[in-house]
C-alpha cells in the first residue's frame, strides 16, 4: 500500500546534494551534510532537505553551506532555521516543554515495565505437587528407555 | 454484466460475513449446536465469494476493461501483462478487496484446519472473524466501490507509471497484508478465549502457527520494501522510520512478542493474560497502521489515500475493535489464572524479558509515530519526528534483545543454573569477541558500531549454534550428531530464526559503519577514489528505451589495476507520465555492494556523479528472509501440524481441566 504515490515524493527526490553546491572544504561540508540530514524539507512529506531534490531544499542546503562559510556553528544554523520555520524543520525534536515526556518515553517505559515484570516473576504462585517415589520410580524408567532408544 | 456480477458477490460476501457474525456467536452463547455449525460453512462460503468478486476485478485489468474507473485509473493497453495483475492491488480500493479476501482465507483456514477445536471456541473465532469481514466489506462497499462503471469509456488508461512497474514492488503488499490480516485471526482467537472464559496451554498451541503465518509474511513484506528503497531510490538507504513503514513495523515487533509469548502459555501456562492481550494489540497495531495510511492523518512521503470520510471509517472500525476487545479482556482478564511456578533465572524469565523489549520497543516507535499528532492538538505546537529520534530510542532495545537472546534460548524452562547455560554459550561468546576484536583492529578509528555490531550479530549467529548443539544432549559425537538430526524442524526454525536476526544485525551495523560515499563530478574519460576503487567514467551515451529516453554512462570500477565490474547508471525519462527517474547500478558483492548513480549534466562540462560502498547490505534482507525461512521450517514442524488439526491437544485439555 505505501508503495502507491511514494515514487512521487521520493524516487525522484533521490539526489541529494549536489556537487556545485558543496563546499570545498571537506571538514566543513560533512558538517553541513550531517546538518542537512536534521533539517526537514518544509515544502516535502517528512523528508530532510538531505534526501529531497525539492528547489527549497536546494535552497536551504545552499543557505546551511553559506552559514557555515561564515563561520556559523552547527546550532546558529539550525537556530536561523527554527526562528525562520518554527521547530517544524527539525528532525530531532527538542527537549523542550512535552517533548520532555516523548524523550523520556522509552526509559520510562522500560524501567515500568521491567519492575512490574520483576513484581510478576517474584509473586508467589502454586508450586506443582512434588512427585511421589513411585512417580518418581516410573519417570526414570521412561527416561532410561528413552535414553536407550535414543541411543541405540 | 461480469463487473456487475463482482459488484454483487461482494454484496453477498456482506451478507454471508453477517449471518457468520451473528449466528455462531449466539449459538455458542445460547449452546444451539445448529447455529455454531453455521460458521464454517459460511467462512468458506466467503472465501469462494470473495475469490470470485476478486478474479473479476483481475479479469478486468487483464483485458483492459475502461469501462471500470479503477481499471482506467490504474492501468494501461501498454503495460506488461504482470503489471495488470498486479496493478489490481496498486491502489486503494483493489488493494481493500484483497485485504478482505485474504481475510476470508484466514477465516477458511481456520474453518478447515480448526475441525477439531471444540465447537463453541471454533464458533466465537469464526464469529469474531466473520465480524471483522463485516467492517472491512462495509467499508469497502461504501466508501471505496472498486466496481463503478464510467459512462463515457476512455480508449486507454491513466495509470502506466514506470515506477510501479517493479517486482520488488509489485509483490510487497500481498506479503504485508497476509500479515496484517493474518494477525486478525490470532485476534479472533484471543476474542474467542476471553468469550469463553478459558485460556490453557492448548490455545497457545492453537495460536502459535497463526502468529508465526503472520509475522513471517510481515517480515517478508518489510524487507521486499526495505530492499526495493534500497535499490530503486537512489541513495542507497533502506530505512527511514516513515509513519507508513512504522505501521508495518509496530505489529512486527507485536506479533514477535507474541509468537514468544504463546510459546510460554504452551509450554507452562504462564503469561496467558498478557500473551491475550498482546494478541488484541498485535491486531489493534494492524488497524491504527491502516487508518495511519490511508487517512492521511501523518503526512507522510508514501501518501495514499487523503480521503477524511474514509479515515473516520477506518478509525472507527479501529476504535470499535480495538475498545472492543480491550473492554472485554478488562472484564475477563482476572479469570485467567496462571499455573506454572518458575524460578528468577529460568527461560520463562527471558521471554518474560524478551517481551519486555519488544513490546516496549514498539509503544516508543508508536509514541514517536504520532507524537506531532498529540503535540499539535494538545500543545498546539508543529514539529517533526524523525530519524534521530528513533535512531536514538529505538536501537537499545535491540542492543538489549541481541545481548539476552543466545543465554535465553539456551536457559532450561522453570529453574536454571546460570553457570551450566554459561558453559554451553561460551564458544559462542568468545568467538564473538574474538571477532568484534578482529574488527576493532582492521576498522580504523570511525566508531565503535562496527566492532559492537560484529560483536552482537555474531553473538547471535554462533548463540544459535550452540542453541542446537546444546540440544543434543551428552554422549558420544556421533550419539550427539544423531540427536541433531532428529530434533524437531521447530528446534531449526528458533536457530535459523535466531540467526537470521544476527545476520541483519550485522548488515545494518558494518553498513552503517563502513559505508563510503563520494559526491563529485566526473567527466568523461576522469578516474575518482572510491574507498580502495578507482572508478572511472568512460563514457555518456544517449538510450532509447521503449517508453523513455535517457542517459547512461559506462562506469569502470577498478581494484588495484584489475577490473571489479563495469556498472552503467542510467537517468531517464517517461514522456508519457512525465516523470524523470533514476537508475541506480550495484554491483551486489558478499561483502560490499558497489552502488553508482548517475547524475545531471554540469553547465561547466562533466557529470554529477555520486558512488557509495555500502559493505554488507545484502546481509539486511539475507537475515530477513532467514528470520522468514525458520518460521517456516517450525510451521512445517510435525507438532505444529497436529495441533493444527489439535486433535490431541483437546484430549490434553480434558486431561488438564
Amino acid at each position: 500500500m505505501r508503495w502507491f504515490v511514494l515514487w512521487l515524493f521520493v524516487a525522484t527526490a533521490s539526489w541529494a546534494v549536489e556537487p556545485d553546491e558543496m563546499l570545498t572544504d571537506p571538514a566543513l561540508e560533512a558538517k553541513a551534510q550531517a546538518l542537512d540530514e536534521i533539517i526537514r524539507c518544509v515544502k516535502c512529506r517528512s523528508e530532510s532537505i538531505a534526501s529531497s531534490n525539492a528547489d527549497w531544499a536546494r535552497d536551504a542546503r545552499l543557505r546551511v553551506r553559506e552559514l557555515l562559510d561564515a563561520g556559523a556553528t552547527e546550532d546558529d544554523v539550525l537556530n536561523v532555521f527554527v526562528n525562520a520555520y518554527g521547530e517544524v524543520v527539525l528532525m530531532r525534536p527538542t527537549t523542550k516543554g512535552a517533548n520532555v515526556a516523548l524523550w523520556l518515553a522509552a526509559p520510562f517505559l522500560l524501567l515500568l515495565a521491567l519492575f512490574v515484570s520483576w513484581r510478576f516473576i517474584k509473586s508467589p504462585r502454586p508450586v506443582a505437587e512434588p512427585l511421589s517415589p513411585e512417580e518418581r520410580a516410573e519417570l526414570d524408567d521412561v527416561m532410561t528407555t528413552l535414553r536407550k532408544h535414543d541411543d541405540a | 454484466m461480469l463487473v456487475e456480477f463482482g459488484h454483487f458477490t461482494l454484496l453477498l460476501a456482506l451478507i454471508v460475513s453477517l449471518v457468520q457474525t451473528t449466528v455462531p456467536l449466539y449459538g455458542a452463547y445460547k449452546g444451539y449446536g445448529p447455529w455454531m455449525a453455521i460458521a464454517r460453512p459460511a467462512a468458506v462460503l466467503q472465501l469462494i465469494l470473495l475469490s470470485v468478486s476478486f478474479s473479476i476485478l483481475m479479469y478486468a485489468f487483464v483485458v483492459s476493461d475502461f469501462s471500470v474507473a479503477l481499471v482506467v485509473k490504474n492501468s494501461h493497453t501498454l503495460k506488461p501483462m504482470l503489471y495488470k495483475i498486479t496493478g489490481v492491488w496498486g491502489n486503494h480500493e483493489g488493494s481493500m478487496l484483497l485485504w478482505c479476501l485474504i481475510l476470508a482465507l484466514f477465516g477458511a483456514l481456520v474453518a478447515l484446519f480448526g475441525r477439531h477445536l471444540p465447537t463453541t471456541f471454533i464458533a466465537r473465532v469464526l464469529g469474531v472473524q466473520g465480524s471483522i469481514g463485516v467492517a472491512f466489506l462495509s467499508f469497502l462497499i461504501f466508501t471505496s466501490n472498486p466496481f463503478l462503471r464510467l459512462q463515457f469509456p476512455p480508449f486507454d488508461g491513466t495509470g502506466l507509471n514506470p515506477m510501479l512497474q517493479d517486482p520488488g514492488l509489485a509483490f510487497h503488499p500481498p506479503f504485508l497484508y497476509f500479515g496484517y490480516v493474518g494477525l486478525s485471526t490470532t485476534f479472533s482467537f484471543a476474542v474467542a478465549a476471553l468469550l469463553e472464559g478459558r485460556v490453557n496451554a492448548a490455545w497457545g498451541r492453537w495460536v502459535r502457527p497463526w502468529t508465526l503465518l503472520a509475522w513471517l509474511n510481515l517480515t517478508v513484506g518489510i524487507a521486499l520494501g526495505s530492499w526495493w528503497a534500497y535499490y530503486e531510490l537512489g541513495w542507497g538507504g533502506f530505512w527511514f522510520w516513515d509513519p507508513v513503514e512504522n505501521a508495518s513495523f509496530m505489529p512486527w515487533l507485536i506479533s514477535a512478542a507474541l509468537l514468544h509469548s504463546a510459546i510460554v502459555v504452551e509450554k507452562r501456562e504462564v503469561l496467558k493474560v498478557w500473551t491475550i492481550l498482546l494478541a488484541i494489540l498485535a491486531f489493534g497495531f494492524s488497524l491504527i497502521g491502516t487508518f495511519i495510511v490511508r487517512s492521511g492523518v501523518l503526512t507522510s512521503v508514501h501518501a495514499f489515500a487523503n480521503d477524511p470520510e474514509r479515515g473516520v471509517y477506518l478509525l472507527g472500525i479501529a476504535g470499535f475493535f480495538i475498545g472492543g476487545a480491550l473492554i472485554l479482556f478488562s472484564i475477563r482478564a482476572g479469570t485467567l489464572k496462571a499455573n506454572g511456578a518458575f524460578a528468577f533465572v529460568s527461560r520463562e524469565s527471558a521471554l518474560i524479558l524478551n517481551n519486555v523489549l519488544l513490546a516496549v520497543s514498539a509503544f516508543v516507535v508508536f509514541i514517536g509515530t504520532i507524537w506531532p499528532l498529540i503535540a499539535e492538538m494538545a500543545f498546539g505546537r508543529t514539529l517533526s519526528v524523525g530519524p534521530p529520534f528513533f535512531d536514538a530510542s529505538f536501537t537499545p532495545f535491540m542492543i538489549g534483545l541481541a545481548v539476552i537472546l543466545p543465554i535465553g534460548s539456551i536457559l532450561p524452562w522453570k529453574r536454571a543454573k546460570l553457570g551450566r547455560t554459561a558453559i554451553l554459550a561460551w564458544p559462542a561468546f568468545l568467538l564473538a569477541a574474538l571477532l568484534a576484536m578482529f574488527v576493532w583492529s582492521i576498522g580504523s578509528d570511525r566508531s565503535l558500531l562496527a566492532p559492537i555490531g560484529t560483536a552482537l550479530g555474531s553473538w547471535l549467529i554462533f548463540g544459535s549454534l550452540a542453541d542446537l548443539i546444546s540440544r543434543t544432549g551428552r554422549g558420544s559425537a556421533a550419539a550427539r550428531l544423531r540427536r541433531l538430526t532428529r530434533l524437531p524442524r521447530a528446534d531449526f526454525g528458533k536457530a535459523v530464526s535466531h540467526a537470521g536476526f544476527g545476520v541483519t544485525t550485522l548488515g545494518v551495523a558494518l553498513l552503517l559503519a563502513w559505508q563510503v560515499e563520494v559526491i563529485r563530478v566526473a567527466n568523461i574519460g576522469e578516474t575518482f577514489k572510491l574507498g580502495d576503487y578507482d572508478v572511472t567514467m568512460e563514457s555518456v551515451q544517449r538510450i532509447d528505451g521503449p517508453n523513455y529516453v535517457g542517459e547512461g554512462a559506462n562506469m569502470r570500477v577498478e581494484r588495484d589495476g584489475e577490473l571489479v565490474a563495469n556498472l552503467f547508471p542510467e537517468k531517464r525519462f517517461y514522456p508519457v507520465a512525465g516523470t524523470p527517474t533514476t537508475e541506480a547500478a550495484i554491483r551486489n558483492g558478499v561483502f560490499a555492494d558497489i552502488y553508482v548513480v548517475l547524475g545531471d549534466k554540469q553547465d561547466a562540462g562533466g557529470w554529477a556523479v555520486r558512488a557509495h560502498i555500502k559493505p554488507f547490505a545484502n546481509w539486511i534482507w539475507v537475515g530477513a528472509i532467514l528470520m522468514a525461512f525458520g518460521g517456516v521450517l517450525s510451521l512445517s514442524d510435525r507438532r505444529v501440524r497436529i495441533t493444527a488439526g489439535a486433535r490431541k491437544s483437546t484430549q490434553a485439555v480434558a486431561a488438564q481441566t
